[in-house]
């Protein structure tokens, strides 16, 4: 297994610094994460990592050797010793098995038959072998780039939001794959996510990177139920405000501009509340449910991530909501920058720290 | 007895006939077949050369090479065959500076005609389809372990079916090339004479039976071409 150090990390693309000066270590065996929004650098960190991208400056140590990226030769052999599974799915045009099995043939390795049906077991693909990668949905077809990053037994895996463009069903087989291999292998995991409650059953440390700048480094308890919330967390639908309890047994969050957001726990002062947006509801109209909360807002941005779309919705002029939802409601709505929309969600989706 | 003999005289005219038009088909698969098997081997791996450069490198730079590079071979790919079979006419002539080779007027003048000819498509249609294949492509294939070397043959293995659209429809241009092979084979009979040559020979001559017999010949083959070609894009776009 492999044990990563990051030293004062540097990169610079065309004159625009994505990464400024990141320092961390991951242990053997540790599963580690990075938490931030889109553009923070996470891929780029990543990639660094798996050596297909050079840093301005900086260092990266594996096992207490510094990495020389001018070397091909290294690059090739440290490579082989690291899995990645990148956000966006690529597969190459043939069938699951010479998909999975490529790794394995690069290698020179012969008899990869076996090695490649217990990973597709893994991954809860038996029977694919035959089929052209290209064929399969959004879903199988990150659990065959899992497949391909894990049938060589790496040392340490590298994940770039695994679970972003996938549905529920999906995302838990591929969290239950990836917690599977680092509890069983204690594989070296380091994994970036714009999603929280995946952080707290997964990670043994997490990282906030924004910006370029790592903010924040400790475990999930640290960092989320820390007693001086205010440092700005840069994720989706991170909140501070200050509770209160209702006569209901329920929290009531104000968290600023006259906004209350209503919530399933019971806490006092100040805390630090979290939306999953794929918890999200969101309407054209103004939603009569049995959800606690409802806000109005305008769509300020559109991300299309493959099947799924990710809309940022401004309620009341001054607080953001990242919303999932699926491309073909997204079109079905005939939504648009500066559409008016409703959101809603239910108390219990609101998490505290 | 007359009779005997000039119904002699016409089976052996139809038996010659029949003969020459396989000679001459035969001659003319031969060449632009083997033109275009060593140009595949010469341009394929420079087009992905070519191709996978977009990779690499600064941007602003990368981009002016770009275009510097794709308007030199789309100009060699435009190239006039008349004007390919003049200048291989003149390095290959008795005075000339390869005429020592003795090439003028044989099948070999007209491959390497047509291989002036067909490298630059080969080029040019492999670099783009080599170039068409996405980045990620190449980045996954380094990430799961492959050299350098391994993920150019996968790019390449990804855009097959454009690498063998460029083959085909270089073997089309060379088929139906008529102006280059004509100055440096020397449209023998027997000898250097392929179906394009033979059309304007035999048609200058009022030979009109063996004229559109070579015509049909030709336009199955283009046919058969532009069918392989559009099963290839159907194919293809399918995937």
């Amino acid at each position: 297994m492999l044990k990563v150090e990051v030293k004062n990390l540097f990169k610079e693309y065309s004159g625009r610094q994505v990464l400024k000066g990141i320092t961390f270590s991951v242990q053997k065996g540790e599963f580690f994460v990075l938490l931030g929004p889109n553009g923070s650098g996470k891929t780029t960190l990543l990639k660094i990592l798996d050596l297909l991208e050079e840093p301005t400056s900086g260092e990266v140590w594996l096992n207490g050797e510094p990495v020389d990226y001018s070397s091909s030769k290294e690059r090739v052999m440290l490579r082989r010793r690291i899995g990645m599974v990148f956000q966006q799915t690529v597969l190459f045009n043939m069938s699951v098995l010479d998909n999975v099995a490529y790794p394995l043939k690069v290698r020179g390795e012969r008899n990869f038959e076996q090695k490649v049906k217990s990973v597709l077991e893994l991954v809860q693909l038996k029977g694919f072998e035959r089929k052209n990668a290209l064929t399969l949905s959004g879903g199988e077809a990150q659990r065959v780039a899992i497949a391909q990053a894990l049938v060589t037994e790496p040392e340490l895996l590298l994940l770039d939001e695994p679970t972003a463009n996938l549905d529920p069903k999906n995302a838990s087989i591929v969290e239950e794959v990836i917690s599977h291999i680092n509890r069983e292998k204690e594989i070296t995991i380091i994994m970036t996510t714009h999603n929280v409650s995946q952080v707290e059953n997964l990670a043994d440390r997490v990282a906030i990177l924004d910006g370029g700048r790592m903010e924040l480094l400790g475990t999930f308890q640290e960092i989320f139920r820390s007693p001086s919330p205010n440092k700005n967390l840069a994720m989706d639908n991170i909140f501070h405000g200050v509770s209160r309890i209702t006569n209901e047994g329920t929290s009531i969050i104000d968290i600023g501009d006259g906004m209350h957001i209503e919530a399933a726990f019971k806490r006092v002062g100040n805390v630090t509340i979290h939306v999953p947006p794929e918890d999200i509801i969101l309407s054209k109209y103004p939603l009569i449910s049995s959800a606690r909360n409802t806000f109005e807002g305008t769509i300020t941005q559109i991300t299309d991530i493959g099947h799924i779309v990710r809309l940022r919705v401004k309620v009341m002029s001054s607080k953001d909501f990242i919303v999932q939802v699926t491309k073909r409601s997204f079109n079905e709505m005939q939504l648009n920058i500066g559409s008016k929309v409703y959101i809603a969600f239910k108390a219990s989706s609101v998490q505290a720290n | 007895m007359g009779l005997k003999v000039s119904g002699g005289v016409c089976i052996l005219y139809e038996g010659i006939f029949w003969e020459e038009v396989l000679n001459i088909t035969l001659l003319s698969l031969k060449v632009s077949g083997l033109a275009t098997l060593i140009g595949a081997l010469i341009g394929i791996p420079i087009g992905t050369f070519l191709g996978l450069r977009r990779f690499k490198g600064k941007r602003t730079i990368m981009r002016f090479v770009d275009v510097i590079m794709k308007t030199i071979v789309n100009t060699f790919m435009g190239l006039p065959p008349v004007v390919v079979g003049l200048i291989v006419y003149l390095l290959l002539t008795a005075s000339g500076p390869l005429g020592w080779l003795g090439l003028l007027y044989t099948p070999m003048a007209m491959i390497i005609t047509q291989l002036i000819i067909v490298i630059p498509i080969i080029i040019g249609i492999t670099m783009s389809a080599v170039g068409s294949i996405e980045k990620s492509i190449r980045e996954k294939a380094l990430s799961l372990g492959a050299t350098e070397t391994q993920a150019a043959l996968l790019v390449l293995r990804e855009a097959r079916m454009g690498v063998l659209s460029s083959i085909i429809a270089a073997f089309g241009a060379a088929i139906s090339e008529v102006g280059g092979i004509m100055i440096t084979g020397g449209n023998i009979r027997w000898w250097t004479r392929t179906l394009t040559t033979a059309i304007v020979i035999e048609t200058e001559l009022g030979n009109f039976t063996m004229a559109l017999t070579l015509g049909a010949i030709l336009l199955t083959i283009a046919f058969i071409i532009n069918l392989a070609l559009t099963i290839i894009q159907v194919k293809g776009a399918r995937e």
